[in-house]
């Protein structure tokens, strides 16, 4: 039911105009402008160097652009610019109101705590003070994720690539967030571990109506996740749209070449 | 009758850029409607045009010229335009299509696979399993297998857990996609009940069916889709 009003509504929860960055004199990104609606999943998928995981920056606020901007509706439903927020609106953004999920868990963990307070220490964050109540919460959430219980204790570095990536969902997740950000979250995983993780993470998305921008190369990916996908290539955003549209029925030269470069199952 | 589906001039070719952009073609001048409670056969040989029309209906493949207006929430929307927000709410509520295969999600059991469109428009998970569980029996899908992912299925049984997940929600649009294709005798007969049964319930559908048999069972009309061939 969830998934339902929200994918219905009709303000956009995220709002890139005109966005760019260039280093130096060498523009990474060029012109791109897209609305994000709430419980819709974006995948952003070009080759290295397309400019994608700087585009994902730019929207997560973790780098200035060089010219355009990105608005974001507060939870008060107002639409805000990102480069105006003030530092405790941007707190709460990137502590409560946004996850985000990078390609290696060691950066968006603390490798020597242990699992039960990497995330608790989200809800800590947000003023949750009770220690039985955060454990009980964080248990909670290692078994969504399919994480023994029995292993709260113990630290990530102890824990496989998969479980470690499925720990760094979970300390995401816990403070109930609207918007998740992915960077390759597959990437580095074994074939068989890939699969449970997008699994688990589809489901994750549709029962929590989240909405998502998920960077990847992997255009298999992109079509169990994603509602919609941005080619990239060059910086430039070169094709939009349903994601089963553009994978079935791609228009540009490079979509095409993408497509048809996957190896058939 | 409301036309629930009504194709004008669409248009389809393929611009095969990877083979210095060759122009393919597929169908062009795309024309007919279908009705509330009919079932649309579109015939003609391998390579005419049919699943492509499908997949234009679905909006799986782009439209490029002329209208595909979808009734939708007591509206026509034209898909052909249609914004991917606009199709995916029309999916969603309005438009559902039976492929030839099942696109499997891994480690999902199939009653789940089955009952995913009920929840996803609301139901409660409960009673989405129940209705997944009635349609598997009746498509002789045994009990034992419900809790297992299809993908280890036989061909013939993951076409009917994909029957079943296409009739099992309330649908005012199905497309089928030779949905008896694999199918014997027995299981054949289950499908030209259920697509009858949605025909009393107002459904509009259009169907690719190559067996006379079937085609002469469900088809209220037959389009020939080589009236629409577009020659190169």
């Amino acid at each position: 039911m969830s998934e339902l009003s929200s994918l219905d509504n009709d303000q956009p929860l995220l709002v890139a105009e005109g966005l760019a960055k260039n280093y130096g004199r060498l523009p990474a990104c060029r012109d791109v402008s897209f609305a994000l609606y709430p419980g819709e999943v974006l995948a952003i998928v070009g080759e290295s160097g397309s400019g994608k995981s700087t585009l994902l920056q730019l929207l997560s606020a973790q780098l200035a652009p060089s010219a355009g901007r990105v608005s974001y509706r507060m939870r008060d439903g107002v639409l805000r610019d990102l480069a105006e927020l003030g530092e405790a609106e941007r707190r709460f953004l990137f502590r409560t109101d946004w996850g985000f999920v990078h390609q290696d868990p060691a950066q968006g963990l603390r490798m020597g705590v242990s699992a039960g307070a990497n995330v608790g220490e989200r809800l800590m964050a947000v003023g949750w003070n009770h220690y039985g109540r955060i454990r009980d919460t964080a248990s909670t959430w290692l078994d969504r994720v399919e994480i023994d219980v029995g292993r709260i204790d113990d630290a990530p570095k102890t824990y496989s690539g998969g479980m470690r990536q499925r720990l760094q969902i979970a300390r995401n997740l816990v403070t109930e967030p609207r918007l998740v950000f992915m960077d390759e979250p597959t990437g580095g995983l074994d074939v068989s571990v890939q699969a449970r993780l997008l699994d688990l993470m589809r489901n994750l998305v549709s029962e929590l109506g989240l909405a998502a921008i998920v960077v990847t190369h992997d255009l298999a990916v992109a079509r169990l996740l994603s509602h919609r996908v941005m080619v990239m290539k060059g910086g430039r955003v070169i094709e939009t749209g349903l994601t089963d549209q553009v994978l079935d029925d791609p228009r540009e030269p490079y979509t095409q070449l993408l497509v048809s470069s996957i190896l058939p199952p | 009758m409301t036309a629930m589906i009504e194709l004008a001039n669409a248009e389809k070719t393929f611009t095969m850029h990877l083979q210095g952009g060759v122009e393919l073609p597929v169908v062009r001048g795309v024309s007919f409607h279908v009705i509330a409670g009919e079932c649309v056969v579109l015939s003609g040989p391998s390579g005419a045009g049919k699943s492509s029309i499908l997949k234009m209906i679905f909006g799986n493949y782009r439209c490029d010229s002329g209208r595909i207006g979808i009734r939708h929430h007591g509206k026509v929307i034209d898909l052909a335009i249609a914004e991917p927000r606009q199709v995916l709410s029309i999916r969603r509520s309005t438009i559902g299509y039976v492929s030839q295969f099942l696109r499997a999600v891994p480690r999902v059991a199939t009653i789940d696979v089955v009952a995913e469109p009920l929840i996803v428009n609301g139901a409660a998970r409960e009673e989405a399993r129940e209705r997944a569980g009635k349609l598997l029996r009746r498509l002789n899908i045994p009990e034992r297998l419900w809790t297992l992912p299809p993908s280890t299925f036989s061909g013939g049984e993951q076409q009917r857990v994909n029957i079943a997940r296409g009739f099992i929600s309330d649908l005012p649009i199905l497309l089928l996609d030779e949905p008896t294709a694999s199918l014997d005798a027995a299981n054949r007969a289950v499908v030209v009940e259920l697509i009858a049964e949605k025909k009393t319930k107002g459904v509009a559908m259009v169907a690719i069916v190559h067996d006379d048999e079937i085609r002469h069972l469900i088809a209220d009309r037959i389009v020939d889709v080589t009236s629409f061939a577009a020659a190169a």
